[in-house]
């Protein structure tokens, strides 16, 4: 445990932070987790929904296992620039228009 | 099949295809690194000189010396190493609990031997109030994170200690 996990809080994006507190029950398989970004000062209960303290298995989207750089500026420009999403996807039309296969 | 759209588009998925090769031998070769890190930790005692205090809020404060030599875990494909203590207990109701009590990032293998005097950084609370005369270990964690590639994490696990009946 202990790793980056990417977590869901009821809001469209998904974050990676680390788990600092894990709490997990005798008998079941339930676990109580407190995560915090490495540079943040606070821990994420700013972040969780309101009263919220702890995420359990079902907020956990996933956990961090390696490291692609600039991999992400894809998505990243596609979503905040979306003309280059067109344009890829107009380029990549034109290309298989004018196949002559 | 020479227009310059499947030129380029040939350049292109070749260059992605080899870069991929190389980040994967790239994180491959991080497989051959055999590390030894080792590490000591000693909360300061003895208690009456107040190092282990309980507050009102049945939270711990306490004084660790931390000595560790990580640096057998740095390849010429790591970035950083993220180290943290934890204090793992168990409780009544819980089989596991694990509160991390202190972390840095160490940037360089210059960086990786270290010796720290600290207060825990992070609340050292239960989530009931078990933690007066508990034992519990403390763990050193450390993930190497690479430049590319996959991460690794390890631990190693220093057991013996034990929280005071009392607090102050």
């Amino acid at each position: 445990m202990h790793d980056g996990k990417r977590l869901k809080n009821g809001r469209e994006i998904p974050i990676v932070h680390r788990v600092i507190k894990v709490h997990e029950r005798q008998e079941t398989e339930e676990v109580e987790v407190l995560t915090k970004g490495d540079n943040n000062y606070g821990d994420d209960r700013l972040l969780y929904a309101q009263g919220q303290l702890w995420l359990q298995r079902h907020h956990i989207m996933g956990r961090a296992v390696g490291f692609l750089p600039y991999v992400g500026w894809v998505t990243i420009i596609m979503t905040e620039k979306p003309i280059i999403k067109y344009i890829l996807i107009g380029a990549l039309g034109l290309l298989v228009i004018t196949s002559k296969d | 099949m020479h227009s310059f759209g499947f030129r380029a588009n040939a350049v292109l998925t070749f260059g992605i295809t080899i870069l991929a090769l190389i980040c994967a031998m790239a994180s491959i070769s991080d497989n051959f690194n055999s590390p030894r890190p080792s590490s000591e930790i000693q909360i300061k005692y003895p208690i009456d000189s107040g190092e282990i205090k309980f507050s009102f809020s049945m939270q711990v404060s306490l004084t660790m010396n931390i000595t560790a030599d990580l640096q057998s875990l740095f390849t010429w494909n790591t970035k950083q190493v993220f180290v943290f203590v934890a204090a793992e207990y168990e409780t009544p109701k819980n089989a596991l609990n694990q509160v991390s009590l202190w972390d840095a990032i160490i940037p360089a293998k210059e960086h990786a031997k270290f010796w720290v005097q600290t207060a825990n950084k992070y609340r050292f609370v239960d989530q009931g109030s078990n933690l007066r005369g508990k034992d519990f270990n403390l763990t050193l964690h450390w993930h190497v994170m690479p430049k590319t590639g996959k991460m690794f994490a390890n631990k190693l696990v220093i057991p013996g200690y034990r929280l005071p009946e009392e607090y102050r």
